[in-house]
């Protein structure tokens, strides 16, 4: 972590008005980031936990509340990995009934584009954009493998290197949709469609032949905000084509600021303003009194999120091989990798094709130190974050924001639903007082939260086909 | 009106149907009533009664008849004040209709529509007792989707959703996907039977204890306790399991429109709730006797259906008012109203008449009103029929439990995957 940085004016150090920080709060997934061993841990289906967080949020006056998808178990050797939370409810039916016990948060979630259709889509974010009153946000994520599409009728039909030219027409697509209805399409004095107010659409490209007429009007944010994970080349220009906000993996400082200069620096090739796209890299937070307790605590979550099957079970994956025979507290396995086997897991997001480097590099790393298993898994599969007293980390959350290594986080708990109550209730007041953080909602949509202009209708070119900007777009993290 | 209890009496006696209980119902018996209730003995069964919530109301004129409410039609706030009537009404359900093209009527009024399983979800939260019906398509959907919707939307609403079966047959809804020509009936409603199937399994892929979060062991679910549904079908195959848990009701109650042959014969295999349309109470009957039977043939038993007939509801002070409102919307509307089912333009009294005579000649086990303005026919419903129909004996006061199975009668079934193993 990186010292805190005095600022208390309001204006940063550079003499720029001091930026405001957007922060968002993610549900708990179902990778081992989620602690379901605590016994502080609550149901992840039952829909009080969803209104907890939820409403902890929007007293907090955050941006957002953000929930993942997931469209089939994950396995490991052949069996639905029982180690980390399994299951969970569909994202936007959850949204939608987060819009009943709220009235200002946004409700963003992650909705796969390679097993639905645009019209379904558009139809579904419209129809949450409305009955939130405008605060709908989608994370779009494409997963073209098999294996997910397994449960679908299509099946694994997509080609891995046309994901992206299909998502970009599905976007493209949507956003013709939606802009098909003018904002005053229906009459509000007698509830009839103002001739020509709805106008039909007709599509033709590669990947979709669309035609007849949207029935859902356009929502109060005329298109719901676009987040976007992509981190490849292609992903960032596919971003800064198209995403609102990116939902970035680079929560560190320096790697931040880099990664926060390249998108950014993407944005006027495309006649976007700079501030038209936020990049809001995932972390976590441990708070103690002092540093050294909340370094201390952290270790602790550290461990329980990586008990000793978790650390073998996470070697497999690389080794591709059965590791049960190793003591998760002893040295690393001698054995070698068995590069026939390395899709042992399968349903996440991280492959690796050549774990050669890898395990060399992780012997070496625990040779050095002394680590067992899984001393190695708790330090290799660290999200990092923010460790230390409220004020270290409200310090160094500003930092992050002020010098554009962000434009703020989404915070990441590891306790289903209470986990990001200490951010709330400590961290989050000393940001206000700073003057980086709102302390009133000044608008009603998530747009108007975030800053981001409300699109007009007719303003997006009309999607064609083949020459829509493709870009790598990645399943969302952190699940 | 034709004399109820005449019309019980000459029920058909070989059909279960009519024998709901072992006692001569109507008006004629209020003192073996008054007897009973000093037994104490079992209450008559309650006649179920849904409210189809979908648009503005059954009338495409409702739209324009709205006044001042028209900038409100999609306001989330505006559901939950009807649900809540609903729900002050004891009713079983409120239904949202959907379908993925609605095309614009001949005087171009062009209705606009939200995603029926999204307005069911955003209604959860702030009502309890009242069942949720979502219309879901199986057309140009995935099944997988379809399931993990509904049991999320039972989720929430502890025990509360349902699903209306949807499926397209037009040029208009297949243009929209682009990835097939529009199906006839027939081809539809097989597919949405393997839907049905599908969904069905998909609900019954987690037990209801699987998850254990096992901390001496590290593990969060008994992996023994979920299943693949391994579906290979006709028109699609599905791995399984669901990603969502199995939910409070376990298997949400399939509502099915039987408005085709087709569809009838689907009812009786698939349904529990089937809607449909008759103008007569006979031919009402010989449609619930016809699904019951399907039912019987597909060995299920019988009364595991609940068979509601559509009633579209124009409810008036008076009889006069009554039809002058419905000339107010046909006027708007520039055609005369045709539903193809029950019609009632009158009093709230003649519409309890008419639910207590169908009922109780075992014509139907209730009905789906069909507002023909919601809020104005929808008040009349809770206020003034519902208050008559409890007076009759033939309407609960209360609900009976918590989950929409418990309004419907129906038990919560167990898991076929698991009673495998048993």
């Amino acid at each position: 972590m990186t010292n805190p940085t005095p600022a208390s004016t309001a204006r940063s150090r550079d003499g720029r008005p001091r930026k405001q920080i957007h922060l968002g709060a993610h549900f708990p997934g179902v990778n081992n980031t989620t602690v379901w061993s605590d016994p502080a841990s609550r149901s992840q289906i039952d829909f009080s936990s969803f209104e907890y967080l939820a409403r902890r949020a929007e007293e907090a006056k955050l941006d957002f509340f953000f929930l993942a998808e997931g469209l089939r178990l994950r396995e490991h050797k052949g069996q639905i990995h029982d180690l980390d939370v399994v299951g969970r409810p569909d994202t936007l039916p959850v949204l939608a009934a987060l819009a009943a016990v709220t009235d200002r948060l946004g409700l963003a979630g992650t909705v796969n584009t390679t097993f639905n259709e645009p019209y379904e889509l558009a139809r579904q974010f419209a129809s949450l954009d409305i009955l939130s009153g405008g605060r709908a946000a989608w994370n779009l994520v494409t997963s073209p493998d098999a294996f997910t599409g397994a449960n679908f009728r299509r099946g694994g039909f997509l080609p891995y290197e046309e994901r992206y030219e299909r998502a970009g027409e599905l976007v493209a697509l949507a956003r013709q949709l939606w802009d098909s209805w003018d904002d005053d399409a229906v009459d509000t004095e007698d509830g009839l469609v103002r001739p020509g107010g709805v106008r039909p659409v007709a599509h033709h490209g590669k990947h979709f032949e669309v035609s007849g007429r949207f029935e859902t009007p356009r929502g109060p944010q005329g298109h719901p905000v676009l987040f976007q994970a992509g981190d490849s080349a292609d992903g960032r220009d596919f971003a800064a084509a198209t995403a609102d906000v990116v939902f970035s993996a680079h929560s560190a400082f320096e790697d931040g600021q880099a990664f926060y200069a390249d998108v950014k620096s993407r944005l006027a090739a495309h006649g976007r303003d700079r501030d038209s796209l936020k990049i809001l890299p995932a972390t976590v937070v441990v708070l103690g009194d002092t540093a050294e307790e909340a370094a201390e605590r952290a270790r602790e979550i550290r461990l329980q999120q990586v008990p000793g099957r978790t650390a073998i079970a996470f070697l497999e994956q690389v080794w591709g091989r059965d590791l049960t025979a190793y003591d998760p507290e002893g040295p690393l396995p001698d054995v070698e990798p068995d590069l026939e086997h390395l899709s042992i897991t399968r349903g996440r997001v991280r492959h690796i094709s050549d774990p050669g480097p890898v395990v060399r590099g992780w012997r070496e790393k625990a040779a050095a130190n002394g680590w067992s298993i899984r001393d190695l898994v708790i330090e290799v599969s660290g999200r990092g974050g923010f460790v230390g007293t409220a004020q270290q980390v409200a310090d160094d959350i500003d930092r992050h924001v002020q010098e554009d290594a962000s434009d703020g986080f989404i915070l990441v708990p590891h306790l289903t639903p209470a986990g990001l109550d200490d951010v709330f209730d400590q961290v989050v007041p000393l940001l206000q007082e700073r003057g980086s953080f709102r302390t009133e909602y000044t608008g009603t949509t998530l747009r108007e939260h975030l800053g981001l202009e409300r699109p007009e209708a007719g303003t997006v070119p009309a999607p064609a086909g083949d020459t829509v900007a493709a870009g790598a777009i990645s399943s969302a993290r952190p699940s | 009106m034709p004399d109820s209890n005449l019309t019980s009496l000459f029920a058909p006696a070989s059909s279960s149907a009519e024998q709901r209980d072992d006692r001569p119902s109507g008006r004629t018996v209020d003192v073996l009533d008054a007897l009973d209730d000093q037994l104490d003995e079992a209450p008559r069964r309650s006649a179920h009664l849904g409210v189809d919530l979908s648009d503005a109301g059954a009338r495409a004129g409702a739209w324009r008849a709205v006044g001042s409410e028209s900038p409100r039609l999609f306001d989330g706030q505006r559901l939950q004040e009807l649900v809540a009537t609903a729900q002050r009404g004891v009713l079983d359900f409120a239904l949202f209709d959907d379908s993925f093209s609605l095309q614009p009527t001949r005087n171009t009024t062009l209705r606009g529509r939200l995603d029926a399983a999204l307005v069911a979800s955003r209604l959860a939260p702030r009502s309890a007792g009242i069942g949720l019906v979502a219309t879901v398509d199986t057309t140009h959907t995935e099944p997988f989707h379809v399931s993990k919707a509904i049991a999320t939307i039972d989720h929430v609403s502890a025990g509360r959703a349902a699903w209306q079966v949807g499926w397209s047959t037009t040029e208009a809804g297949a243009a929209l996907f682009g990835r097939k020509d529009a199906q006839a009936t027939a081809d539809a409603v097989a597919e949405a039977e393997e839907a049905i199937e599908v969904v069905s399994r998909l609900w019954d892929s987690w037990e209801d204890d699987a998850e254990i979060r096992d901390v001496a062991s590290g593990r969060f679910v008994d992996r023994d306790k979920l299943h693949y549904v391994d579906y290979d079908g006709v028109r699609f195959a599905v791995k399984g399991p669901s990603i969502t848990p199995r939910s409070p009701q376990a298997q949400p109650p399939v509502v099915v429109r039987g408005d085709s042959a087709e569809a009838l014969a689907l009812a009786g295999r698939r349904a529990d709730v089937v809607r449909v349309r008759a103008t007569t109470l006979d031919g009402a009957r010989a449609l619930r006797d016809q699904v019951r039977a399907a039912a019987a043939e597909a060995g299920r038993n019988p009364d595991d259906l609940r068979v509601l007939v559509d009633v579209y509801a124009v409810i008036g002070q008076d009889r006069a008012s009554a039809q002058a409102r419905l000339d107010l919307l046909e006027g708007l509307e520039g055609i005369t109203w045709d539903t193809g089912s029950l019609t009632h333009v009158g009093t709230a009294r003649d519409l309890a008449e008419v639910v207590e005579e169908w009922f109780d000649a075992g014509a139907a086990d209730g009905f789906t009103i069909r507002p023909s303005s919601l809020r104005t026919d929808l008040d009349a419903l809770v206020d003034d029929v519902v208050p008559l129909l409890q007076e009759a004996g033939v309407f609960r006061s209360a609900y009976p439990g918590s989950t929409l199975r418990d309004t419907l009668g129906l038990a919560r079934p167990a898991n076929r995957y698991a009673a495998a193993i048993a």
